[in-house]
């Protein structure tokens, strides 16, 4: 079993082909995959669904993947931080699904549980409502979303041991965990691989399991919006 | 006379109780976190996955993994706990939130509210806002009661596209609070210097006593 790869070309070798369907995490600029995003890039693969809470920024994140046109469709629930994204998609180059955030949340997290749908209250009497099927539990009304099966997961964790169990750091844990497992293969990238016995089992945040390739690389960890008060 | 952005902010304030696990939106929301009153001990909660939101950091303390949900760098507190993003919204559609103050473009007298898109105009997302007000009991608006153009914020009907329906319970603006109740909404407070029918006269909806 040898899931640590040398780099985010490696481990992403034979994962990649134009028309996949990939789940990110990150919230924003935080707990990005970053190593992996700019492998994908270099890789060049095309027509990408994306599923991620946020798009990056222009020069960062998975903007880079749009200023290569190698995304067709975002799976988002808030792109406000883009001005790439805006152009593409008003002059409809870019395909945008809005979704609440917590649904997408929930979306990947039942596709990872083997879920194909569930009932939320959220969205409903919206615009997000429209088309889906609607169901009354208890006399109050439920929309059906639908469990999110990526190809792959790429994902940014703090540290992991060589089995891949996972231990994240402060709120760059956000959308990792459900996005790592709801694809078929999910690769990880941490600033740190230790020797399994290292990390308390007490203490996992994502078990190896749902990790299938690994590896370890320096990050840049851009801040977006830098608020600070006085000492 | 009316309240100004902090003085909104500080009303808000006054809706916090000891015990409470709250959101706050963006925006004068963010402010309500400056004016919780002595005594009260509420937990902020940062839907991208954080219970127990402290201060802005200071230059040193600046850390790019601890971030709020409008993205600005923050500190953590002794109680803090961190989550993923579906564990957050669990604990948002769960009802575990007693409550959400938040900002709106519009709502309307039987508690819908649209805060999330004009058409025509760029659309960013909804990002949590939607699962907020659906999923949080007691959701409470904090806005100017009347836009740039001086039309009121408070409908008959929303005629943007909503957010959520039905689920506003109080309006706090620069010109009073208002609750949402059957038939439409009563005053339950005026702003230092301003009377009943000024507030009538910037609100659209039914006003019912």
């Amino acid at each position: 079993m040898k899931k640590v790869y040398g780099s985010a070309h490696e481990a992403l070798e034979g994962l990649l082909f134009d028309g996949m369907t990939i789940a990110a995490g990150g919230f924003g600029l935080c707990g990005i995959p970053e190593l992996l995003i700019d492998a994908i890039r270099e890789a060049g693969t095309k027509d990408i669904t994306v599923a991620s809470n946020n798009c990056g920024v222009d020069d960062f994140g998975l903007g880079v993947l749009l200023k290569t046109r190698q995304i067709k469709k975002m799976m988002s629930s808030y792109v406000g931080e883009n001005a790439e994204f805006m152009r593409q998609y008003l002059s409809g180059e870019l395909e945008l699904e809005f979704n609440p955030q917590g649904t997408l949340a929930e979306r990947m997290r039942a596709g990872g549980a083997g879920i194909p749908g569930f009932y939320t209250k959220t969205g409903v009497g919206t615009v997000i409502a429209e088309g889906k099927e609607h169901k009354e539990f208890g006399g109050e009304t439920y929309i059906l979303e639908r469990g999110i099966f990526a190809d792959l997961s790429i994902v940014k964790a703090w540290k992991a041991d060589t089995t891949g169990n996972a231990i994240f750091r402060k709120t760059a844990r956000n959308f990792n965990p459900p996005a790592a497992k709801c694809g078929k293969v999910c690769v990880l990238e941490v600033e740190e691989i230790v020797e399994p016995g290292t990390l308390d089992p007490d203490a996992i945040h994502l078990p190896g399991i749902y990790v299938h390739r690994l590896i370890q690389g320096q990050h840049e960890k851009r801040i977006e919006q830098r608020t600070v008060r006085a000492a | 006379m009316a309240w100004d952005r902090n003085q909104m902010a500080a009303r808000a304030a006054q809706e916090l109780q000891d015990g409470m696990y709250v959101n706050l939106g963006i925006g004068i929301p963010t402010l309500v976190a400056n004016y919780i009153p002595e005594g009260v001990q509420v937990t902020l909660q940062s839907e991208n996955g954080m219970l127990g939101i402290g201060p802005f950091p200071t230059e040193n303390e600046v850390d790019a993994d601890l971030i709020n949900a409008g993205k600005q760098t923050v500190t953590a507190l002794p109680h803090t706990a961190y989550f993923d993003s579906a564990e957050s919204f669990a604990m948002i559609r769960g009802g575990k939130i007693n409550m959400a103050i938040l900002g709106a473009m519009e709502v309307a007298e039987n508690g819908d509210i649209a805060n999330w898109m004009i058409p025509g105009k760029l659309v960013k997302g909804m990002g949590g806002a939607m699962d907020l007000v659906a999923g949080v009991s007691r959701v409470i608006v904090v806005m100017d009661h009347t836009n740039k153009a001086g039309e009121s914020k408070v409908l008959k009907a929303c005629t943007l596209p909503l957010t959520a329906q039905g689920v506003v319970k109080r309006i706090i603006s620069n010109l009073g609070v208002l609750d949402v109740v059957e038939g439409g909404l009563k005053i339950v407070e005026c702003a230092d210097g301003v009377t009943e029918d000024d507030i009538r006269t910037a609100t659209e909806a039914t006003i019912v006593s």
